[in-house]
């Protein structure tokens, strides 16, 4: 590599971009940071990898400013430098990216280029010399984005973007990312991965924070693994394994691949026949057809957006269908709808959105867990609510499904994403349906809860019940499912077995069959 | 109606709306920067009683209007730190205001001159009634008074809506302004202070509302009178509205409602006999058509009007 020797040269000189020393930060009980010593080497991708909660985002943004730690040095080139706010950060060299975007929704991209780093109280010049400015930032870095857009009309790989340049625009040597693929599809994040290499060959240095493990082997050089504040170890992601990783970042062997059997299908539950949605005059759901038989996992694979979630949504009563949908024999209704009536046929529903459709975000974990079910005669006394039930029967659920922390009158926006999840498994899991629909199972949920979800998913198809998972990610539909159907533009493509390799799959979600492929 | 009955309407409709449109473009400043200010009422109250009150003791306009800033300032000054410093409810804080204006203009104005909450007539201290004649010596024009004949406020309420345009647009405060009603995460994370954009907004808010107060009392009217400002703050509110946080919109809304109260002090009744409709209309609903016109307004029937995203919002730091 041509930019080795360089990297020598400068190694004498300032052997890191960022070293931090026993930096320690504590909010009020919780150390979010222990001691932590962490040196990132200049020209290269570093992964941070850990479970939420772990102290990444806490501890990038004491670099970046926002907090002040409560002990410790950062040395910045090998200098120490105090940050005591962005302004400093930015001074330093340091550019963040954060993972809900900092962004001006009604501004253009070069109004949110410009801002705070104006060249003076005149707008007209600094526009001018932003304008030139991006136009040889896109060209070097491959960052292609119109200058006069409006932020809220550009996709959120485009947006993301503009953060990566408002970055380069301040002459960001030393660039973080959090959790930047969250928000992402598989394509745009692969764009990110080649933006970011391209990065580091021409001398930045990347710090990448991330809780899915792929990235970090496709992308980083090195990779320092956070358990609970402290730092575990930091390891070349060339000398590393997935395995090992999660080991580290969970603090105990982790199953990645899902453990099941072959599956045992029975009789038919759901069928559902030419099932047709419109919202707001638009059909999204284009005559689907299929069934699923008791004891299987029916997967549904495709690119965010392509019917998955009115599928969902039918079937759970939520929106308004034409069609047939059949459940253990009997026609549901299809307008005039209330999630009741599916709860009563044996439909329990995980949404894809939690904080939305799963759960009220300002409520309690046992009203969270008593809704829906609120009518169940165990968590009634006479014509009240027997609120201490359900109370205990939330405290038995949390037991099981090892939430934390396992305080029922906690309100659900404080716990972390994985384990808001979890009490939405738990409440509807534990009610024994006949039929699950779960959307996004394991979306922002930590790699040890996703193993524990992932096993209450296949032990439900082992009762001999059925399963219809939607999900976005390619590599959960296909080691959980037992059947594959790919959705693209409200339709079914095609079924596949699981095995089926990851590029065909692929071609079936971007629309093309075997004929036209 | 003759042409000097026009032009009276056309020059009690400028007059009628400065005091409007120094009230919205106040609220304009604030609510960009993403501070409701419902207190503009309160503000415009509490500065036309100081302005008044200083001009009557001091014999002097200057002193009076100052005094009116002043007043206007304070007031902001607490409704500041209710909502950006201590992240209070903006709504309620800006009603508190305007109730501690009301009863306060009232008291002071009773225990310091004894006429009922009123200020004494100004004579010398009342604002210029028509600076730009005196100085060409114009007389007897009516068309140029039209134009001339107003008092060194109008002009510059007049001048401020180009003003606010300017610096909203092309100045980098105006770009600073803007993004802090819209998203101030993106304004903290650029290393700029949230709280002082805030507060500078907020202070121009008070000295728009000060001119808009000191108006009132020193200019239309020759003294203080209790509950002045009737409704013209959440009039103004509603102007803004409907100029969808523009300026030169506003300017637009805010001479709509004067042309409405300028007919509405023309016309007790206006009788359509004349025009072959056996109606009168009676002098209570040419009143109210300024607020029936907010309601129109408010209920959303001229086209969707989208506020700053992050106003009300007290801007917390999050990770």
């Amino acid at each position: 590599m041509p930019s080795q020797a360089n990297l020598g040269r400068q190694a004498t000189a300032a052997p890191f971009a960022i070293e931090l020393r026993g930096i320690s930060k504590a909010f009020g009980p919780v150390q979010a940071n222990r001691d932590i010593n962490i040196a990132v080497p200049k020209g290269t991708i570093h992964g941070i990898i850990g479970e939420n909660g772990a102290g990444k985002s806490t501890l990038m943004s004491i670099l970046y400013g926002f907090y002040k730690a409560d002990a410790g040095t950062i040395l910045v080139g090998g200098v120490e430098t105090a940050i005591p706010d962005s302004q400093s950060a930015i001074r330093a060299g340091i550019g963040m990216v954060f993972q809900h975007f900092k962004l001006v929704q009604n501004f253009t991209v070069l109004e949110n280029i410009i801002l705070g780093a104006e060249d003076g109280p005149w707008l007209g010049t600094s526009l001018a010399r932003a304008r030139r400015a991006l136009a040889d930032l896109s060209r070097e870095y491959d960052l292609d984005v119109n200058p006069d857009a409006v932020v809220e009309d550009l996709s959120v790989g485009h947006q993301q973007r503009v953060e990566i340049l408002k970055a380069l625009y301040r002459q960001a040597d030393i660039l973080i990312l959090d959790e930047p693929t969250g928000v992402l599809t598989p394509e745009e994040a692969d764009h990110l991965f080649r933006i970011l290499r391209g990065l580091r060959d021409q001398g930045k240095t990347v710090i990448l924070i991330t809780h899915k493990l792929r990235e970090i082997m496709e992308t980083t050089d090195n990779v320092s693994v956070m358990r609970r504040g402290t730092m575990v170890g930091t390891v070349k992601t060339a000398e590393t394994n997935p395995e090992e990783l999660a080991e580290l970042m969970v603090g105990r062997k982790v199953l990645l691949q899902v453990d099941k059997d072959p599956a045992n299908p029975g009789r038919e539950v759901l069928r559902v026949e030419n099932l047709r949605v419109m919202t707001e005059g638009v059909e999204r759901l284009k005559g689907v057809s299929f069934s699923i038989r008791a004891g299987e996992i029916v997967g549904i694979a495709g690119v965010a957006g392509n019917g998955q979630s009115e599928l969902l949504e039918a079937l759970g009563g939520i929106a308004e269908a034409t069609g047939r949908i059949v459940m253990n024999g009997v026609d549901l209704p299809l307008k005039g709808l209330n999630g009741q009536s599916r709860r009563e046929a044996g439909i329990a529903h995980v949404p894809e959105d939690r904080q939305v459709l799963g759960l009220i975000m300002d409520f309690a974990a046992w009203e969270n867990v008593g809704f829906g079910y609120q009518n169940d005669p165990k968590y009634q006394s006479g014509l009240f609510m027997n609120n201490g039930a359900l109370r205990a029967d939330t405290e038995a659920k949390m037991a099981r499904f090892d939430v934390r922390p396992p305080i029922p009158t906690l309100a659900a926006k404080n716990f972390s994403g994985g384990n808001q999840q979890k009490i939405v498994v738990a409440r509807e899991i534990e009610r024994n349906p006949d039929l699950l629909l779960i959307g996004q199972p394991t979306r922002g949920v930590d790699i040890g809860a996703i193993e524990f979800i992932h096993k209450e998913i296949v032990a439900l198809r082992d009762a001999g019940k059925a399963v219809l998972l939607v999900s976005v990610e390619l590599d959960e539909i296909r080691s959980l499912s037992d059947r594959v159907l790919v959705m693209f533009d409200g339709q079914i493509m095609g079924e596949r077995p699981p095995q089926t390799d990851e590029r065909e799959l692929g071609l079936l979600m971007a629309g093309m069959t075997e004929t036209t492929a | 109606m003759d042409l000097t009955a026009i032009l009276q309407i056309l020059e009690s409709t400028i007059r009628m709306s400065t005091p409007l449109l120094f009230a919205c473009l106040a609220g304009l400043y604030s609510e960009r920067a993403g501070v409701i200010d419902m207190g503009l009422e309160g503000k415009m109250l509490a500065a036309a009683f100081a302005g008044a009150a200083a001009a009557a003791v001091t014999g002097s306009a200057a002193a009076g209007v100052l005094a009116g800033i002043g007043a206007a300032l304070i007031l902001s000054a607490i409704h500041g730190l209710a909502s950006i410093t201590f992240r209070g409810n903006q709504l309620i804080s800006g009603v508190a205001i305007n109730f501690f204006a009301s009863g306060l203009t009232i008291v002071l104005g009773a225990s310091w001159f004894g006429q009922g909450g009123q200020t004494p007539a100004l004579s010398e201290g009342r604002l210029a009634q028509t600076p730009l004649l005196d100085l060409f010596g114009i007389e007897d024009s009516p068309l140029l008074e039209l134009f001339l004949g107003h008092g060194t406020l109008v002009y510059v309420a007049l001048a401020a809506v180009p003003f606010t345009w300017w610096l909203l647009y092309r100045t980098r405060f105006g770009l600073r302004l803007r993004a802090v009603g819209e998203n101030p995460a993106a304004v903290d994370t650029a290393g700029v202070s949230v709280a002082q954009l805030r507060y500078a907004a907020v202070g121009i808010t008070a000295v728009l509302c000060g001119l808009a107060g000191v108006y009132m009392s020193m200019g239309l009217n020759t003294s203080f009178q209790r509950e002045m400002t009737a409704g013209r703050g959440y009039i103004a509110l509603a102007a803004l509205i409907f100029a969808k946080w523009k300026p030169v919109p506003a300017l637009g809304a805010c001479l709509l409602f004067g042309f409405l109260d300028a007919i509405s002090i023309r016309f007790q009744n206006i009788d359509l006999n004349g025009i072959g409709i056996p109606v009168v209309i009676p002098g209570q609903f040419t009143n109210a058509l300024p607020f029936i016109l907010t309601v129109i307004i408010l209920a959303g029937f001229v086209g969707k009007a989208i506020p700053p995203r992050a106003g009300g919002e007290p801007y917390v730091k999050e990770r």
